[in-house]
């Protein structure tokens, strides 16, 4: 890297400044400061793992990116699209042509099959059904989810089977960039391979990749760099 | 830039209702584009309704106004000529209401309750009507040999359905829909909102759904409105207006229910 600007041009997340506080109104007005001044930028083909202590922000900051929490301060883009302060319109086609993300939960929507819910985001894109339910297929094979599970809604699946297929999904489109919040969490070693592998696949087609892995091991496999979001708690008043 | 050609579908300027001095809804802007589905959310008599139907043309707002693409351009909707509001109602409009029985003919067959909207936009062959008709009920789960049946005979989901299929079957642009759920047994609203899931994405449809279920809206809202005694307190992308909600009477909203 030349200098600072040419990197930050090059961001494919961009967090600069970015602060977040939460005001519960109905306790008392208490305000949650989480983070202060938060910079983190990724570049295509690089997977950046966030860290700090639980609590810490991690996962308010990869929300902020998603456009699920918003911005109080501060200026997030993706893939040059700004996220903070965006419309809903922007960030809905945001998350459907550019920004993958796999949360650390699964949220079950009713009765959807398992197959169903991985090849979403593929219909959405404007697959043809046969085809995305072929790519889902594989997808799923590749994560060992049974295939006797696929047809069934995955609210009864272990916490395990819940997240490979929260994991076939956010990994079902080639998005250029992936937000990851603990995906290895409930995993066993061969299926945290699979994973990492997925990750490696991601970063060699040039997605900008930013995760929390509880894991170091797994971290120091796939992450190229570490920012530790500890650096930007704010300041007790 | 092909952003440049892109309008609303439906462009919200003020809207105000009252009833005598009494508040219905006050002030309402939005935009919605076309593929939105947006929901409005609050408790009872917080001017959901209200808003809806001034939205519908079922009720002269007070002031404000309400426009709509018309062949590409954004017209005021109460300035629209006969013709055009006509066309607006039974094919480019569908208006799905909580009660079936307000939105159905009781005594008319299933098959010509869904046929019925097919002939008000002018089509006449029968034999087209009908099997029209029977692709309807089939994509509403309602059984090809019950088409002769009346609603009455029908359970409250099946009459819901057939609501459905009776609003969809032109085809519109844009559907209101006010509690398409309420009143139902959990497990058929749950069916209910399968089918209403897949059909806005196959029709690629715009909606706007009243609910004061919030499990509703995550599941079939691109976007929030939240209301309070007439009043917007607070809209946005629909997970972060659950998951970060800015107003305090929308974090007591959240914070009452399980989790959605
Ligand atoms: N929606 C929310 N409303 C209020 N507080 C929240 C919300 N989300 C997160 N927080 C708070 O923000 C802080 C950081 O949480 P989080 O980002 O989940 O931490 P981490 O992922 O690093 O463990 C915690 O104190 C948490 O309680
Ligand atoms: N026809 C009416 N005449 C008088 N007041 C009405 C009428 N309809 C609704 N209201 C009042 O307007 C307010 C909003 O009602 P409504 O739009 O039905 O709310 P919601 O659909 O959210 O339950 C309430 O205070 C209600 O009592
Ligand atoms: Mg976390
Ligand atoms: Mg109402």
């Amino acid at each position: 890297m030349d200098d600072c600007v040419g990197e930050s041009d090059k961001a494919m997340i961009d967090c600069e400044g970015v602060t977040k506080r939460f005001t519960l109104h109905n306790q008392g007005g208490t305000v949650i400061e989480v983070l202060s001044r938060a910079d983190v930028q990724v570049a295509p083909g690089e997977c950046v793992a966030l860290t700090g202590a639980s609590g810490a922000g991690k996962s308010t900051l990869i929300r902020m990116i998603h456009g699920n929490y918003l911005v109080e301060e501060g200026r997030i883009t993706v893939g040059g699209v700004q996220v903070s302060g965006a419309d809903a319109r922007t960030v809905l086609r945001l998350r459907r042509e550019t920004l993958g993300y796999v949360s650390q939960f699964l949220r079950v929507v009713p009765r959807v099959p398992a197959i169903d819910i991985v090849a979403e985001p593929l219909l959405t894109a404007g697959w043809h059904a046969d085809a995305a339910r072929a790519h889902a297929a594989g997808l799923l094979t590749r994560l060992n989810v049974p295939e006797r599970l696929w047809g069934l809604g995955p609210s009864t699946f272990s916490g395990g089977e819940q997240q490979r297929v929260n994991i076939a999904r956010g990994f079902a489109r080639n998005y250029p960039a992936l937000l990851l919040d603990e995906p290895t969490a409930s995993l066993d070693a061969t299926n945290r391979d699979v994973v990492l592998s997925l990750i490696r696949e991601a970063k060699a087609r040039g997605a900008a990749i930013l995760g929390i892995f509880h894991d170091e091991n797994a971290r120091s496999q796939v992450c190229d760099r570490v920012v530790d979001v500890s650096a930007f708690r704010p300041v007790a008043t | 830039m092909t952003a440049a050609l892109e309008q609303p579908l439906l462009q919200v300027r003020g809207v105000t209702k009252h009833y005598g001095a009494r508040l219905g809804c006050g002030d309402v802007s939005f935009d919605l584009w076309p593929g939105e589905v947006m929901g409005i959310v609050g408790e009872s008599g917080s001017g959901k309704s209200t808003l809806l139907s001034c939205l519908a043309g079922h009720l002269p707002p007070d002031a404000g106004e309400v426009r709509f693409d018309v062949d590409g351009s954004l017209r005021d909707t109460l300035q629209l000529t006969e013709p055009e509001r006509r066309r607006l109602h039974r094919t480019d409009w569908a208006f799905v209401h909580q009660h079936a029985r307000d939105g159905l003919r009781m005594g008319v067959s299933a098959g010509g309750n869904v046929g019925e909207r097919l002939m008000a936009i002018g089509a006449r062959n029968y034999g087209e009507i009908r099997s029209q008709a029977a692709d309807w009920l089939n994509r509403v789960e309602i059984a090809a040999e019950r088409m002769d049946d009346r609603p009455t005979a029908f359970s409250g989901g099946m009459q819901q359905r057939l609501q459905i299929a009776r609003n969809l079957v032109t085809g519109p642009r844009l559907v209101f829909m006010d509690e398409p759920t309420g009143g139902l047994d959990v497990s058929v609203q749950a069916r209910l909102l399968d089918l209403l899931r897949g059909l806005v994405r196959e029709m690629g449809l715009s909606a706007i759904i009243v609910t004061h279920d919030l499990a509703v809206v995550r599941l079939l809202a691109d976007r929030l409105m939240v209301m309070k005694d007439g009043r917007v307190v607070e809209q946005g992308l629909t997970d972060q207006v659950l998951d970060d909600p800015q107003h305090g009477y929308t974090q007591l909203l959240v914070s009452s229910v399980l989790q959605v």
